[in-house]
């Protein structure tokens, strides 16, 4: 029997906000605990909610860039729940009426095995703004355990999607699509060991070709994509077998162990809460106007979509590549940035995705790392371009400006390799190799094509590498049909 | 002058006296310490008292006083409800829960009358998280009414509302979700009002129902309690519901010029069911007294209907408790407040903490609003009562396209001896039965002195249209000018086992 699995995923981004959702207080990260729990964070008596403009400044933004419903009015709904580090014993988010409402997310899913990479739209259900609660640290203090209240009233957007994909590959491209979009436009940092972006995983399996949804188990805050896919891939195959086995699922919260690679029901939702959802009567419904919305499109950077089409019609790029350029903010931005400082695109395309990726890559550095900045690729294209050096001597000047020997000319100077582009110097070394090979010359004429790359490779080499390959080349071929 | 004319003088005359230093502040504030010393262990109307604290703003009312710089209320003793935060004060909302919580800031309502310069004397006695019509639900203690000590002064607010009805306190703040300003106003002999909601900021004043709550002036004339309007009420950006409004003079209406006829043309509306089955005969012929006296001012009467005064009551008491089971869920025992000594686990100490921590009626209404938020039930009660709040605003708009103000009694009958509707908290409920329509509607209401029924005072309700505060008060203001209910007090004698 064949299975198919079903997954919708609940992200919870953090806002890159300057202070709490409520209230002034501080959300920065790493803080000395409740050094940043002001009186309306630690619930005092009689303490009042004020909304963060620039918490629904963050939820347009992302209303925008996935095109969804923007909602004229939503409305902050309490959700009631007794836990030691949610200090009024409610959270304060959107239950009825959410922010942001139906939108899109276009994913590319890389190729696996045989089958081809291919691209997918997932639908995102909706978007809400909430609270973030504070964090218990069990053991904080000997024996017993700390709240540390830093954490709440931080800024949450929880982004929802329908049940929409059908493999941890398609359900792992969607979280870093969605990743690499909250950074895009700025609403998050994206950290996901410091919990700025955490998912939740609804996973149910079902027979293939059933329009029925089976039951759901919810994983709950994966904070890696690796973790992701392995929680998904065990958690699918334990459903599967629970059912081929005769059991049924019952629906639960599930933790992922990333030691044994399990996944373990936390509680079934028998025993869930039931939350009281009201709306709070300390905050007035939230309403945006088209004028708020109009204000906030203009603070919108261009989209990946929207720059992937015209990386193709102004660089000529092919989709491929325009895709890969524009899959995070900071590498489209150094391909622009180093085709402002005169590159040609193309080759700036492959450079970048190419040999900085690879360092990259290797070293584990973000770009803003890179030994290499976009003007020195720049640079060292630009010789390339005006054939003072080949692309094979590109490589060694690349190696070494990122181990910091130095600017593209001075290393080109150093290492001795300028192109020769002398026609009177890479004659004389042709009539030497042509001399010396007779032979391959004899089977050139006798119509063996293979001879003629031969020939060229001599050349270069009896030049060391330098000489110019289009002009060995051309040449070569004036010399050989002569 | 003597202590008794000082305590029983109005607002305005003692910033005169204080103007010509014909008295100072701290003078002031400890005749009304005295007399506080004196009576309230038998009234028991102030919670927390703390004399240096009281004495140190008394001097710094002084010191500015002699600057120039004073304002009306500047070194006025001001008793405030505990239900305001006020820094390092003792700040119980009269709870088990927060008897041991000293506020770390201060209330907005507080903070202006810190700004003003007034004095704060003490925190008032209330019932439980203003909870009660009575102040029999406090944990520390029920209040004496000072017109018969064996009745209740009504509630929440019957510290506030003792205080000012025994002179031990030159005016008191209040707090009103349903009744808690006016109910006892009306029960004391005073002169007590409810704004329109958003008109004084609700931060740090400790949340009961927070769609409904809202504080206000209880004082011993609609002139005084125009003064502290005038301090009370403003924009505060820390409470979303907060209006934000052009400050107003809520005095500016008093000052015009009087004639035999001050309300010509203003048209009183008499609500048919404020004045039916469940009124008290003696109330009913108090209030038909003073309507009488606004007819002579030139007032014109116009009779209306509310007619879903009747669901007020269920429901307010489907949305109060909602809002005030969630908004109790804070008073948990994990970071201030009861802690239960022993617990075995988390849940435990919840438990007990909370169980130990709140009383009877708190915990009734704790258990009504879980239950009507509940799965399952919340569309029959919190979405229908929803509704109906609606049609009783609604109610009001029509009322308003045919009169200027509506008066009625403020409650429907005269203080009760203590103890009596306790156990009945149906019969307590309906203590409100006129009042709670305005909070519903989020309407300015007052009550004012209107007469006496067996030696108990009755009140006269005057509901105003939104935003209608200066006109209710000079309504008020000009009925006492021709009567003199609001400047009659109890006498007041010791009860043998306390003197």
């Amino acid at each position: 029997m064949e299975w198919e699995v079903v997954i919708g995923l609940e992200t919870h981004t953090q806002l890159q906000t300057n202070t709490k959702i409520f209230s002034g207080a501080s959300i920065k990260y790493g803080a000395e605990p409740n050094t940043q729990a002001c009186e309306v964070s630690i619930a005092l008596p009689g303490v009042l909610p004020v909304l963060n403009k620039e918490a629904v400044n963050c939820a347009i933004k992302f209303g925008l860039a996935i095109n969804a419903e923007i909602a004229p009015r939503s409305v902050f709904a309490r959700k009631n729940y007794f836990y030691p580090d949610l200090p009024k014993g409610y959270q304060i988010s959107q239950f009825e009426l959410p922010v942001v409402g139906k939108g899109a997310v276009t994913i590319q899913v890389p190729a696996v095995g045989k089958n081809p990479a291919y691209e997918k739209v997932v639908n995102i259900t909706r978007a809400h703004l909430e609270e973030d609660a504070g964090k218990s640290v069990h053991g904080a203090v000997e024996g017993m355990s700390g709240i540390d209240l830093n954490r709440a009233g931080t800024p949450l957007l929880e982004i929802v999607t329908e049940p929409d994909m059908r493999s941890a590959a398609e359900a792992v491209a969607y979280a870093k699509k969605l990743h690499e979009l909250v950074q895009w436009i700025g609403i998050c940092d994206g950290n996901m060991q410091e919990g700025s972006f955490r998912c939740d995983v609804n996973v149910s399996v079902r027979k293939k070709g059933s329009d029925r949804l089976g039951t759901r188990r919810e994983i709950k805050n994966l904070n890696s994509f690796k973790f992701m896919t392995q929680a998904i891939e065990y958690e699918t195959r334990w459903q599967i077998e629970t059912l081929e086995d005769g059991g049924t699922i019952h629906q639960a919260t599930v933790l992922f162990n990333p030691d044994t690679g399990e996944t373990r029901a936390m509680r079934s939702k028998e025993e869930a809460n039931d939350y009281r959802y009201f709306p709070d009567p300390d905050l007035l419904p939230l309403e945006i106007t088209e004028a708020d919305k109009a204000r906030i499109q203009t603070q919108m950077p261009e989209l990946p979509e929207a720059m992937k089409a015209r990386f193709e019609a102004q660089f000529g790029l092919t989709g491929y590549d325009a895709a890969s350029l524009t899959a995070s903010r900071e590498l489209a931005n150094y391909f622009v940035a180093t085709v402002d400082k005169g590159a040609e695109a193309k080759p700036a395309a492959n450079w970048v995705m190419g040999a900085i990726s690879a360092k990259l890559n290797a070293e584990e550095k973000s770009l803003a790392d890179s030994p290499v900045g976009a003007e020195q690729l720049a640079s060292l294209l630009k010789r390339i371009a005006d054939n003072t050096i080949s692309n094979n001597a590109a490589k060694q000047v690349f190696e070494a400006m990122w181990n910091g020997e130095g600017e593209v000319d001075a290393i080109i100077e150093a290492k001795g390799l300028k192109q020769v582009s002398d026609t009177g110097a890479i004659e004389a070394i042709i009539d030497e190799v042509l001399a010396a090979n007779a032979t391959m010359v004899e089977e050139f004429k006798a119509g063996k094509e293979k001879a003629f790359n031969a020939l060229v490779g001599q050349a270069m080499k009896a030049s060391k590498g330098k000489a110019n390959p289009a002009q060995v080349n051309e040449l070569l071929k004036k010399k050989l049909t002569a | 002058m003597t202590n008794n004319n000082l305590t029983n003088s109005s607002l305005i005359q003692l910033s005169q006296m204080l103007a010509n230093k014909a008295i100072s502040s701290v003078e002031l504030t400890q005749t009304f310490l005295n007399r506080i010393d004196a009576l309230n262990p038998a009234i028991n109307a102030y919670i927390a008292l703390d004399k240096d604290k009281t004495l140190a703003q008394a001097k710094a009312a002084d010191v500015r006083i002699a600057a120039g710089n004073a304002e009306p209320l500047t070194g006025i003793p001001i008793a405030q409800k505990d239900i305001f935060c006020a820094k390092d004060w003792q700040t119980t909302c009269g709870s088990k829960m927060l008897a041991n919580f000293i506020a770390p800031y201060d209330a907005h309502v507080i903070t202006q009358f810190n700004a003003a310069g007034a004095v704060n004397l003490g925190k008032t006695n209330m019932d439980e998280f203003a909870m009660g019509s009575s102040n029999e639900t406090s944990y520390f203690g029920g209040v004496k009414n000072p017109w018969d000590f064996d009745r209740v002064p009504g509630g929440s607010s019957g510290g506030s509302a003792a205080a000012v009805a025994a002179r031990l306190c030159a005016a008191a703040t209040g707090t009103d979700t349903g009744g808690s300003i006016r109910q006892p106003a009306s029960l004391c002999g005073f002169t007590g009002l409810k704004p329109t909601y958003g008109v004084v900021s609700r931060y740090g004043m400790i949340a009961f129902a927070s769609s409904l709550d809202q504080a206000g002036p209880m004082a011993k004339s609609a002139e005084d309690c125009a003064l502290m309007m005038n301090v009370m009420a403003g924009f505060d950006e820390r409470d979303s519901t907060s209006l934000n409004r052009v400050k107003e003079d809520y005095t500016r209406e008093l000052a015009k010029p009087s004639s035999s006829q001050p309300l010509a043309g203003l048209k009183i509306g008499l609500p048919k069911e404020y004045f039916a089955q469940g009124l008290d005969d003696n109330v009913a012929t108090v209030i038909e007294a003073a309507i009488a006296e606004y007819k002579k001012l030139g007032a014109e009467i116009v009779e209306i209907s509310l007619p879903n005064t009747g669901l007020s009551i269920p429901v307010y008491y489907v949305l109060a408790p909602a809002e005030a089971s969630s908004n109790l869920s804070r008073y948990d025992g994990v970071r201030y407040g009861h802690r239960a000594a022993e617990y075995t686990d988390l849940m435990d100490m919840y438990n007990k903490s909370r169980a130990e921590g709140f009383g009877a009626e708190v915990k009734r209404r704790i258990l009504i609003g879980t239950y009507v938020l509940s799965a399952g039930y919340y569309d029959a009660y919190y979405l229908k009562a929803q509704q109906i709040r609606r049609l009783i605003a609604q109610d009001f708009v029509e009322a308003f396209k045919t009169c200027d103000v509506i008066m009625g009694p403020a409650a429907p009958s005269t203080a009760f001896k203590a103890g009596e509707k306790v156990d009945d908290p149906v019969a307590m409920y309906l203590q409100d039965i006129y009042t709670i329509s305005t909070n519903l509607a989020g309407l300015p209401g007052m009550s004012v002195p209107a007469g006496f029924s067996h030696g108990l005072p009755v009140g006269l309700q005057i509901i105003g249209n939104y935003f209608d505060e200066a006109r209710m008060l000079n309504v008020a203001h000009q009925y006492q000018q021709v009567t003199d209910w609001h400047t009659q007090m109890p006498e007041l004698t010791m009860p043998k086992d306390i003197a």
